[in-house]
This record gives structure tokens, C-alpha cells and sequence, in this order.
């Protein structure tokens, strides 16, 4: 489990990391606390303002669409599709890691191709979504649903959905860049120059938590 | 310069032997699982209505609370970190599921007072739609 913190050392007093960690690596971890607080404040804004309304749209009648079928409603399975993606693509980010510890630079390379490829296709998956509900006239201050009891909604709904989704999506999209970065560095030798693999599992830091975000965003918007 | 990378790789090296393919596999499948099982019940509750919304909610929480643990656990590796480090972490995520909570509560206060004391409200949110053709006008509507 968790280490505990070995006794008779000075850990605090200068000289050597006092949790045993990169500075790198703790500070990004500090980042990510920062971003879950942001992402936290939006998500429960997102369920004060739900909890305080007398109704609100049934995400099984919003979110039924699916890419190629056409007008079938199978609600809920496009973002299933979307959330096993965007896990495949933390394990492949998590192997990548993996293979840096053991220097394979053309495993390294393998495992962040398919991270980024996983990446790209949420990207494309959330703007399929986008889309397909813009066209059905939804959008910031536009909402066409009504509450699951038959009274008119309000564009809050839109209104959260679109931006919490559409911040999340943008973190997805700074990921797959900074990954794509990793990669280039990966291929030019730079980490086996270094010595070690540890930009890439700062990288897998903040991949890990982009889904880790989804997984909140998935059951906020589509389960609850 | 030169000593602040002999750290890295001392560090780098003292990890090397927590890294295993198969606990990130096994993460993995229990993560789909309980997804899996998690999209079950929603689209069985969605068919049949066979448990209140308010105890389905609660397994989803409960579910996506373990994803998240389990994400930040063994993917983020934080479990094999220093304690102190660990404890840096959960207890800020203890104070949020506290935030959470308080502001879940403040939310329903508001919507019954809310209910309580502006009844024109209250009678407005029970107007269903109607979905003629004509201009939406609902029964009870000043126009």
C-alpha cells in the first residue's frame, strides 16, 4: 500500500525531496489538485442548480442517438462508447509509462501512438455529439428538451452541459498535444538522453486525470 | 546543476519495482465492470422503473467514487507513494466531498423554500408543455 515514511531521516530539512518525488512530478500534482477543484466547483454548481429546480430533462431522452443508425434511440451508448475509449487510452498511457521505466523508446512510442489515437477519437466522438444535439436546436441559451415531469426546462441545462463538457473536451485536447509532444521527444531520443522516462509519466498524470474527470462528467450528466 | 539529477534517478529507480502489468490490467477490468454494470441498471431503470431513482443515484456515486479511486490509485500510482504524500491528497478530496454535500443540501433548502413561499413558482414548473402547433400557449398563461 502507501509507503510509510521511513524514520530516522531528516526529510524536511532540505536537501532531498520530502515525499521521495521529482519536483516535476509533486508539482504536477498540485496542478491536477488545483484543476479537480475547478472541475469540482463546475460540477457542483452543476448539481446545486439541478437539486434546486422542481424538474429537468431525462438524459435517457436527450443523449439516445448513436453515429450511423440513423433515427434508432439507444440511449446511453455513444457515450459508453466514449468512456471505454477514453479508458483504453489511460491504460495504453499507463504501458507507456510502464515501458519508459524499462527505457524501450520504440515501445514508449507504440503505447503514446494508440494513447493519442484514443485521445483523437473521443475528440471526434464529443464533437459528433455536439453536433447532432446543436442540430436538434440545443445549445448555450437555446434548450429544445423539456423536463422529464413535461414542464418546459430551462437553457441551464444547455447551458451547463455544453460548458462543462466543452472544458473537459478542451483538456482532452491540450492532453493529446502535450502527448503528441511526448511522442516527438520520445522518437528524437531526448528521454533516453536524459536517462529517464519521468516527462512521460507527468504526462500520464495529467492524462489519468482527464478521464478521471469524465468518469465524474459521464455520471453527473448521464447516469444521475 | 549536476546534483539535481542523481535525485531523479534515485527516485526513478526506487519505483521500478511497484510497476506491474497486471494490476493495471486487473484496474482496467474492474473499471469496465462496473460501467458495464452501471449502464445496466440505468438502461433497465430506464425500461422498467424497478428501483426508486434516489437508490439508483446512490450506486452510481458509490460506483464512480471506486472508478476514481481506483484511477487515481493504481493508473495515477498514487498508492505506492509516500503516505504523507497520499494523505496531501485525500484529505483536500474528503474537505470536497464535504463541499458537495453542503452545497447538494443548500440546493434542496432552495427548492423547498423556494416552493413554500412563491407559489407562482411552484404552479408555473407544473405547466406541461403543450406541443400543438400553435404558439405553446399554456393553460393559465397570462397571453
Amino acid at each position: 500500500m502507501a509507503q510509510p515514511v521511513p524514520a530516522g531521516q531528516k526529510w524536511w530539512s532540505g536537501g532531498k525531496s520530502p515525499f521521495n518525488l521529482e519536483y516535476g512530478k509533486l508539482m504536477m500534482w498540485y496542478f491536477l489538485m488545483s484543476d479537480a477543484f475547478t472541475f469540482g466547483a463546475f460540477l457542483i454548481s452543476y448539481g446545486t442548480i439541478r437539486i434546486s429546480s422542481n424538474s429537468w430533462p431525462d438524459p435517457n431522452e436527450v443523449f439516445r442517438s448513436f453515429p450511423v443508425v440513423g433515427q434508432m434511440h439507444i440511449p446511453l451508448a455513444f457515450v459508453s462508447l466514449m468512456t471505454f475509449i477514453l479508458i483504453m487510452s489511460s491504460v495504453t498511457m499507463v504501458l507507456a509509462v510502464g515501458a519508459g521505466h524499462q527505457n524501450d523508446r520504440k515501445a514508449v512510442m507504440k503505447w503514446m501512438i494508440f494513447t493519442i489515437l484514443g485521445g483523437l477519437a473521443f475528440l471526434g466522438c464529443q464533437a459528433w455529439e455536439w453536433t447532432h444535439l446543436r442540430g436538434e436546436g440545443a445549445w448555450w441559451g437555446m434548450n429544445p428538451f423539456m423536463n422529464i415531469d413535461g414542464s418546459q426546462s430551462s437553457t441551464n441545462f444547455t447551458n451547463f452541459f455544453f460548458t462543462i463538457t466543452g472544458f473537459h473536451g478542451f483538456h482532452v485536447l491540450s492532453g493529446v498535444v502535450i502527448n503528441i509532444i511526448m511522442l516527438i521527444m520520445t522518437w528524437k531520443g531526448v528521454f533516453d538522453q536524459k536517462g529517464h522516462y519521468l516527462m512521460i509519466e507527468k504526462a500520464g498524470l495529467y492524462w489519468h486525470f482527464v478521464d478521471l474527470v469524465w468518469v465524474f462528467v459521464f455520471t453527473c450528466f448521464y447516469l444521475l | 546543476m549536476d546534483h539535481s539529477h542523481a535525485p531523479e534517478k534515485e527516485l526513478h529507480h526506487g519505483e521500478e519495482h511497484s510497476f506491474s502489468t497486471k494490476a493495471i490490467w486487473r484496474t482496467f477490468w474492474i473499471l469496465l465492470i462496473i460501467t458495464v454494470v452501471e449502464l445496466i441498471l440505468a438502461i433497465w431503470y430506464y425500461e422498467t422503473d424497478f428501483l426508486p431513482k434516489h437508490f439508483l443515484n446512490g450506486i452510481f456515486v458509490i460506483g464512480t467514487l471506486a472508478k476514481a479511486f481506483f484511477i487515481v490509485a493504481e493508473f495515477m500510482h498514487l498508492k505506492y507513494e509516500l503516505k504523507n504524500l497520499v494523505m496531501t491528497i485525500a484529505i483536500p478530496a474528503m474537505l470536497f466531498i464535504w463541499f458537495l454535500g453542503a452545497f447538494l443540501w443548500d440546493g434542496t433548502s432552495y427548492r423547498h423554500l423556494r416552493n413554500e413561499y412563491d407559489r407562482n413558482h411552484l404552479e408555473k414548473s407544473k405547466v406541461k408543455v403543450v406541443k400543438e402547433k400553435e404558439e405553446g400557449k399554456k393553460p393559465g398563461s397570462m397571453e
